[in-house]
């Protein structure tokens, strides 16, 4: 078992040096710079901020000087934000990605679960085809239009009614954060749904809940006891990667409730060839993503003997 | 492991995260709740302020935090002229200015502001350790511009702290816009105190920050909200009605700032055109205002451009129709359609500029525009009219406006435009390096007056991107900076559009304005092209 995670994590670390080179050399590639503002900047003050942030030396140097300090775990300061560093960044702005996205996965995996079980208890009957047709919905249409309808019919209601069911953007209290993670959590929930309701149906048909029928055991107790604990596996694998996509990957939520998530930044980063930010987050999102993969995978080796014996 | 066991730790998962939110419930209190007594103007702001370094500032959104909260030894009155700020008289000459400041100006320790607080800001932007992008606004002031090159050392710069309320400047030539300049941000006072003690984290957060404005910044959440609240020594504070100046909301969405709005969560909100006929559909009361910028197609007059010929461009000019581009493109009511490089909102000696100054009207003649496209043609050895390379950025509207523009040029002249889309950066790149015929631009102003716009074209400035190089020209903008006499500078700057509009190295298109609505309770909002806007130190709060 120790060398298998041993093994997991030594990949875990090249995938993650993998991501910070690619990243280096074709974010340098891309034409522009992040001192190109748009009024030209004197010469002389270009040459004081090249050198201030190395960017005058040669690329393999600035290479290297990066990972020397990655290593000692200090990404800069950003190009925009010139009194902030890249650290700063992330330790104010993570947690808020992260919150967020905790909702969202706690609502995508209660919604999907419940959902998919229900649904699959009811195959082919009224609140199978409801749950379904929304899930199909849910996984095709992108968050940001639920998003954007949301708070529409939000700022209706307050002007119709003079009811404020929901802020309508804004961060700082609970009722801020319910509508975002909703719709942060909508996509995977939907997706969770299906995999419930499938995982859900071929329970149903084993022998073990036909003699549980047999026994006389309670529908219910059928139903919590030996379905829903046996259909629930696959959805569990399922949610670690899910956890770090929706904790990562909430940009768009983001953007429309004006919460002050890292994904803002990252994408702002981006736009603006904000070297240090693009490279800090980089890295801090691909350790992180590996990192709840990589719990993913030691656990499977737990959970199930012939992966960890697969693998080693 | 058993899968009970999984199940029993997903449940302490669900049990620690819900107990993580009850804590964040109970760790903020809820946003607005001091509105009950204090007079106060909500806003939600696009981005936050990147930088509140006031030397190295650069952006509308610092600028706006900074106009609020600093105050220059000049500051933009109600109605754009400049004002008494700290310093409450001068005396201005060809060779230089002294500022007398005022004994009741006190920063937010209630320490007094003194000369050589500007002097200590002035040195430090100019300092090529600081890197301030702005630097060259100081440029007027002797020898800015060496020691800003590191050619000299930072006490060789002509100002001088006579006393604590006396501030000598002399000029590099004289400086007729000079007192203008003095309310930019990168003018502002600096205490040297504390940039000592903050080191690299000066101005990013408020307690690394002092002010001397209207206002001080009291909490700023980054990326999410800031608040600034009435700065008890600032010495005009009885002028002032607001109370707090609260940004809860953060964010790029236009929607989402309408919806804010319209919920009646801010108290200001901009409009784009999207958001204009929804505006006009809830009955908006929607005010406008012209920003200041001015848009142009810029020609390249770099070697192996055909642009640099100047019958081709007049050939261009005469096909294209300002009004029916404002109209079809731009689509904000009010905007006013490009005919000069010096925009209307700016006064010339006494009045309006292009009032004093008028323009020769350009006539919109697609005959005369074939006429030039042969002289053209002759003259460049071309057997059929051209193809030329458009640069642009990937905007929705300047998608438009290329389209626009492409089948303009075919339809009169025959041209053919290749149109080149690049994200923002990218276009900067291209247009810096000359790989365009024709760049669509546009020009913000710097301080208030026409020499932010002429002096873009001269032959020593770097933002002349098109690359033309005109003695005259040259000579008319020398002339106007060598002197502080406004009848003076006013003709050369004049007489310099004149030959912009005669040699056309670009077609003005646009002078920007926006469409903004407000609540009802705000009186006397002011807005401007220079400094910080929206400018609510003259509002008055009605009950």
């Amino acid at each position: 078992m120790f060398s298998y995670a041993m093994k997991r994590i030594l990949i875990g670390l090249m995938t993650v040096y993998a991501i910070a080179t690619i990243t280096f050399f074709a974010m340098h590639a891309v034409p522009g710079d992040p001192l190109m503002r748009a009024k030209v900047v004197n010469e002389v003050v270009r040459q004081n901020l090249e050198t201030k942030y190395g960017l005058n030396q040669p690329l393999f140097v600035q290479y290297v000087t990066f990972l020397t300090n990655m290593l000692k775990g200090d990404f800069g300061i950003s190009f925009t934000q010139q009194n902030r560093s890249v650290n700063d960044i992330i330790r104010e702005h993570f947690p808020v990605s992260a919150l967020l996205g905790l909702v969202a996965i706690i609502t995508a995996a209660l919604g999907g679960i419940v959902g998919g079980a229900v649904a699959a208890i009811r195959r082919n009957q009224w609140p199978d085809r409801t749950i379904m047709s929304l899930v199909i919905l849910f996984v095709s249409v992108p968050s940001f239009v639920f998003a954007a309808f949301a708070q529409v019919g939000l700022a209706e209601i307050k002007k119709k009614f003079g009811v404020e069911i929901l802020p309508v953007a804004g961060w700082g209290t609970l009722a801020h954060l319910i509508l975002p993670g909703l719709i942060l959590g909508l996509g995977t929930m939907a997706f969770l749904a299906r995999l419930m309701r499938s995982s859900m149906l071929e329970v149903v048909h084993q022998d073990y809940i036909r003699t549980a029928k047999a026994k006389g055991v309670a529908p219910i107790k059928i139903f919590i006891r030996h379905q829903l604990r046996n259909a629930v596996l696959p959805v569990i694998t399922f949610l670690g990667p899910a956890v770090a996509a929706i904790t990562t990957g909430g940009f768009v939520a983001e953007i429309v409730f004006a919460i002050p998530g890292l994904g803002r930044y990252f994408v702002q980063a981006v736009q603006q060839l904000d070297y240090t930010v693009i490279m800090g987050l980089t890295v801090f999102y691909g350790t992180y993503l590996v990192i709840v993969v990589i719990i993913v995978d030691i656990i499977y080796g737990f959970i199930d003997p012939r992966i960890r014996i697969a693998g080693a | 492991m058993t899968l009970p066991r999984v199940l029993n730790y997903l449940k302490y998962g669900i049990k620690v995260a819900l107990m993580i939110e009850v804590l964040f419930c109970l760790g903020f209190p809820s946003i607005g709740y001091s509105q009950l007594k204090l007079k106060t103007v909500t806003l939600a702001l696009s981005t936050e302020p990147p930088n509140l370094d006031a030397g190295r500032a650069t952006d509308s959104e610092s600028f706006f935090v900074l106009g609020h909260s600093m105050e220059g030894l000049t500051r933009y009155g109600k109605d754009g002229n400049t004002a008494p700020g700290v310093a409450e008289r001068w005396t201005l000459t060809e060779q230089g200015v002294v500022f007398y400041l005022r004994a009741d100006a006190r920063w937010s320790d209630g320490q007094p502001v003194v000369a050589k607080d500007f002097v200590f800001s002035w040195r430090r932007a100019l300092d090529p350790a600081t890197a301030s992008e702005y630097s060259f606004i100081l440029y007027p002031i002797k020898n800015a511009e060496l020691i800003n090159q590191g050619k000299l050392p930072l006490e060789q710069l002509g100002a001088v702290a006579k006393d604590d309320r006396t501030l000598e400047v002399t000029f590099e030539k004289p400086c007729g816009y000079f007192l203008g300049l003095t309310a930019f941000a990168t003018y502002f006072p600096i205490r040297e105190d504390l940039v000592q003690r903050t080191k690299d984290r000066y101005a990013s957060n408020p307690e690394s920050m002092l002010f001397n404005g209207p206002f001080k910044l009291t909490t700023w959440v980054h990326g999410s909200s800031l608040r600034m609240e009435r700065n008890p020594f600032y010495w005009n504070k009885k002028n002032v009605d607001v109370d707090v100046i609260d940004v809860p909301y953060i964010t790029p969405d236009e929607t989402a700032r309408f919806n804010l709005f319209k919920t009646q969560k801010i108290d200001i909100l901009g409009l784009n055109k999207e958001n204009l006929s929804n505006a006009q559909r809830e009955h908006f009361k929607l005010r406008k205002f012209t920003d200041g910028t001015v848009f142009y197609f810029s020609f390249n007059f770099r070697e192996g451009h055909l642009t640099a010929n100047k019958n081709l461009r007049k050939a261009i000019r005469s096909v294209f129709n300002a009004n029916q581009y404002v109209s079809r493109i731009v689509g904000i009511p009010g905007t006013i359609p490009g005919t000069g490089l010096i925009p209307a909102w700016l006064n010339g000696v006494n009045g309006p500029f292009r009032k004093e100054f008028p323009l020769i009207a350009v006539k919109n003649d697609i005959a005369m525009g074939k006429q030039y496209l042969a002289a053209a043609m002759k003259e460049l050895k071309l057997k059929s009219p051209p193809s030329l390379v458009w640069l642009t950025t990937d905007s929705p509207t300047a998608t438009k406006e290329a389209e626009y523009m492409q089948n303009l040029l075919k339809t009169t002249l025959g041209i053919q435009l290749k149109v080149d889309k690049q994200i923002f950066k990218q276009r900067l790149a291209k247009m810096r390096a000359g790989d365009f015929d024709i760049v669509s631009a546009g020009w913000g102003p710097d301080y208030a007056d026409p020499m932010t716009f002429v002096d873009l074209f001269t032959s020593w400035n770097g933002n002349n991107t098109g690359q033309w190089f005109n003695k005259d020209y040259d000579q008319h903008i020398r002339n106007a900076l060598g002197t502080v006499d406004t009848q003076t500078r006013m003709g050369e700057m004049a007489k310099a559009e004149k030959i912009i509009l005669e040699e056309l190295p670009i077609i003005p298109t646009y002078e920007r304005t926006i469409i903004y609505t407000h609540s009802d309770k705000i009186k006397g909002l002011v807005r401007r092209a220079v400094g910080s806007d929206p400018d609510l130190t003259n509002v008055k709060i009605a009950d």
